[in-house]
């Protein structure tokens, strides 16, 4: 099977007056269709810029996507222009947000908002499209879809806003659906019904699907393959079973042992000390040095490639030279040129 | 444990008057509905719920930021309530509290010295200098702050550092109880871990006596001994926290557990869902009888009518679900499944 997207190497700094924020500084992977991928990371790893990047949605400058490729269905998309991009965005690849409150118009019924996209991207009249805005409202369970499509977005609760947003994004049956911590903002009861009417239309509609999240546990309910995100690079790339069983990265390590879990009480928690690096500063090494429980001298001055283990995973940690399998090195490691 | 509780809540009401519109129909929301419960000595307690059932209103009750419309809190055998003023600024040495949000909790033009010993200064305690600066360095020690820190100011820190800086300006007067209102949410996983450790040891060192105020069951399993869950201004469970992980005996507990993602793929792949329908109703207008029964797979006729008492169902687990005792509890139950 063909992967409908692949993000290679891509990285986008912003360029600010006295310095450059490495936001996303190097990821890589391929979706497929009908599966999720989750990027994990803490705040401020990129996950939400590197989503941003890949439809196009930073504000150029200061943000510029200054290398790699990401590829639809074998299109890179880096190469469009704005017409070419705007047939992509909102239609073959559809976004949520966090918070579906500021992502609504709050002047404008939610129907309204909905028969929008249908008719921007299927050429649909009013009629038709405010429809099929009922249609979707029913499909992502509003009740009383009929009489709520007139509603405005102040009227609807959390939940329902997050569907209305859902209901936008399915409008024109994307091929891949980006969701930015869709149930951040929500509460658990209403999260765990957000999440399963995502699997169930992602099963419907055969939707590949990358998940943002910072929560673990939606991850391990949710994710087929998982990257994880640190300071702005993809430090282990693997499916979701290896990476919970065996993790390789030193930060992924501690990452799953520092979360509560109600399954099992535990007496302590194994937090990481210290805190994620600045991301204007340039540094040689690895991103987690500072925080590395294993780290060799080696980790202060040179920069982690992807190296490739066996089961498709992938880890940028020095510790995994030796197991990698370097002749299936595809993807450049993070020394190339990166204009800075 | 001491028999003696540290807090006491009596049937604590608090009811808002609202307006819809400016000229609209006056309204009543019961954020906090006849809610009772008492507090052991150096005991970690949690009031665990969603947004809107009315867990901060009585935290702040708690602390007498706010005043109840009816009931009382009742601290080491004195009402809270009835004190004069002067008995209430020693009684706010006694407890004291740490937000949410290490953003907005802390003054942007103090530094962090000043913040931590400013308690000081209002309470007129460790007059002397020398004293003051040694109680501060032990502040900052038990924190994990360092010294170089004292003259910053806090949007030089981040989340995590703040939340610290926060814990230090609590302990500052060496108080009994701490309430702390989701003292975590707002941070990172793994800086969370720190903070979550970091309460965790001031408790055994200083014996304090927590309520944690969350909405978050893995971080108060984490924490707490026991656990009152609230739904609607009600509290509608309050057990051991083992035993409430265990052997919910409120179908809302019971949901609500179920909900919660485990980080773990392999159990969550053989787990069953009780998902709930709908949305929390608008606490404008709660549902009569039990507040939970249109949500409720288990509602039988009487949850409509009548509003179920708070029963002892075992030893030290109370749980407001009239039909509890006669429930069958389903063999697909989450929970049963973790084992």
């Amino acid at each position: 099977m063909e992967p409908v997207l692949s993000v290679r190497g891509l990285r986008t700094y912003f360029h600010l007056d006295d310095s450059v924020i490495r936001a996303v500084d190097g990821i890589s992977y391929d979706l497929y269709p009908g599966k999720t991928l989750a990027v994990v990371g803490e705040s401020g790893s990129g996950k939400s810029v590197h989503a941003l990047s890949i439809l196009r949605l930073l504000p150029e400058p200061p943000a510029r996507i200054v290398a790699g490729e990401i590829l639809f269905n074998g299109r890179d998309l880096l190469a469009l222009g704005p017409q070419g991009m705007g047939d992509i965005r909102g239609n073959r690849i559809a976004m949520i947000f966090q918070e579906p409150m500021t992502s609504l118009n709050p002047v404008l019924p939610v129907g309204e908002q909905i028969a929008e996209a249908v008719m921007l991207h299927q050429g649909a009249t009013r009629e038709k499209a405010w429809a099929k805005a009922v249609e979707l409202l029913k499909k992502v369970g509003i009740p009383h879809a009929e009489e709520r499509v007139q509603d405005y977005p102040h009227q609807f609760s959390g939940g329902m806003r997050q569907r209305a947003m859902i209901a936008i994004a399915l409008s024109c049956e994307p091929d891949v659906l980006i969701a930015d911590e869709p149930t951040t903002a929500l509460d658990v009861t209403i999260q765990a019904q957000i999440l399963e009417l995502m699997r169930d239309l992602q099963k419907e509609y055969r939707m590949a699907i990358v998940l943002i999240t910072h929560n673990i546990g939606v991850v391990a309910e949710m994710a087929d393959d998982v990257a994880v995100m640190y300071a702005g690079r993809q430090i282990e790339q693997a499916s979701i079973h290896s990476l919970f069983k065996d993790p390789k990265h030193p930060y992924t390590q501690g990452l799953l042992s520092s979360v509560p879990s109600i399954y099992a009480r535990k007496e302590r928690l194994e937090a990481i000390g210290g805190q994620p690096p600045e991301l204007t500063r340039e540094f040689p090494g690895c991103p987690f040095v500072v925080r590395c429980p294993v780290a060799m001298d080696r980790c202060r001055i040179q920069d982690p490639p992807h190296f490739h283990l066996p089961g498709g995973r992938v880890s940028n940690c020095w510790k995994q030279e030796s197991e990698s399998e370097q002749s299936r090195h595809r993807y450049s490691p993070a020394q190339s040129a990166a204009p800075s | 444990m001491s028999t003696r509780p540290l807090l006491e809540v009596k049937d604590i009401k608090k009811h808002f008057t609202v307006r819809k519109g400016l000229f609209g129909e006056k309204g009543t929301v019961k954020a906090v509905d006849g809610v009772s419960f008492s507090v052991f000595p150096q005991e970690s307690f949690a009031v665990v719920g969603e947004s809107g059932c009315g867990k901060t209103t009585l935290g702040r009750m708690i602390l007498a930021l706010d005043k109840p419309t009816a009931g009382d809190v009742v601290f080491e055998g004195r009402s809270i309530y009835g004190m004069r003023s002067s008995e209430l600024r020693g009684l706010r040495r006694e407890m004291q509290v740490i937000f949410q949000d290490p953003f907005s909790s802390l003054n942007p033009r103090m530094t962090v010295e000043s913040i931590i010993t400013e308690p000081f200064i209002i309470h007129g305690v460790y007059p002397d200098k020398a004293e003051r600066r040694k109680r501060l360095l032990q502040l900052l020690e038990f924190c994990g702050i360092a010294q170089s820190h004292l003259e910053r100011h806090p949007h030089e820190f981040s989340g995590g550092q703040r939340q610290r800086i926060g814990i230090a300006r609590a302990l500052a007067l060496n108080p009994k109880l701490i309430v702390a209102d989701e003292p975590v949410s707002a941070l990172d996983v793994s800086i969370q871990a720190q903070i979550l450790n970091l309460l965790k040891d001031l408790q055994r060192e200083l014996k304090l006596t927590y309520i944690f105020i969350s909405h978050d069951f893995s971080v108060v399993r984490h924490l707490c001994n026991r656990i009152a869950v609230m739904y609607l201004g009600r509290v509608v469970e309050l057990a051991e926290s083992e035993t409430l992980f265990n052997d919910p005996q409120h179908p809302y507990t019971e949901a609500l557990l179920s909900a919660v993602p485990i980080p773990d793929p392999n159990i969550e792949k053989r787990r069953k869902r009780i998902l709930l329908t709908g949305d929390v109703p608008s606490p404008l207008k709660p549902p009569p009888g039990c507040h939970f029964h249109p949500r409720c797979r288990y509602a039988q006729k009487p949850c409509r009518r009548d509003s179920p008492d708070f029963i002892e169902v075992k030893p030290g687990h109370w749980a407001a679900c009239p039909i509890q005792p006669f429930r069958q509890k389903p063999s697909d139950a989450a929970l049963t499944a973790l084992g």
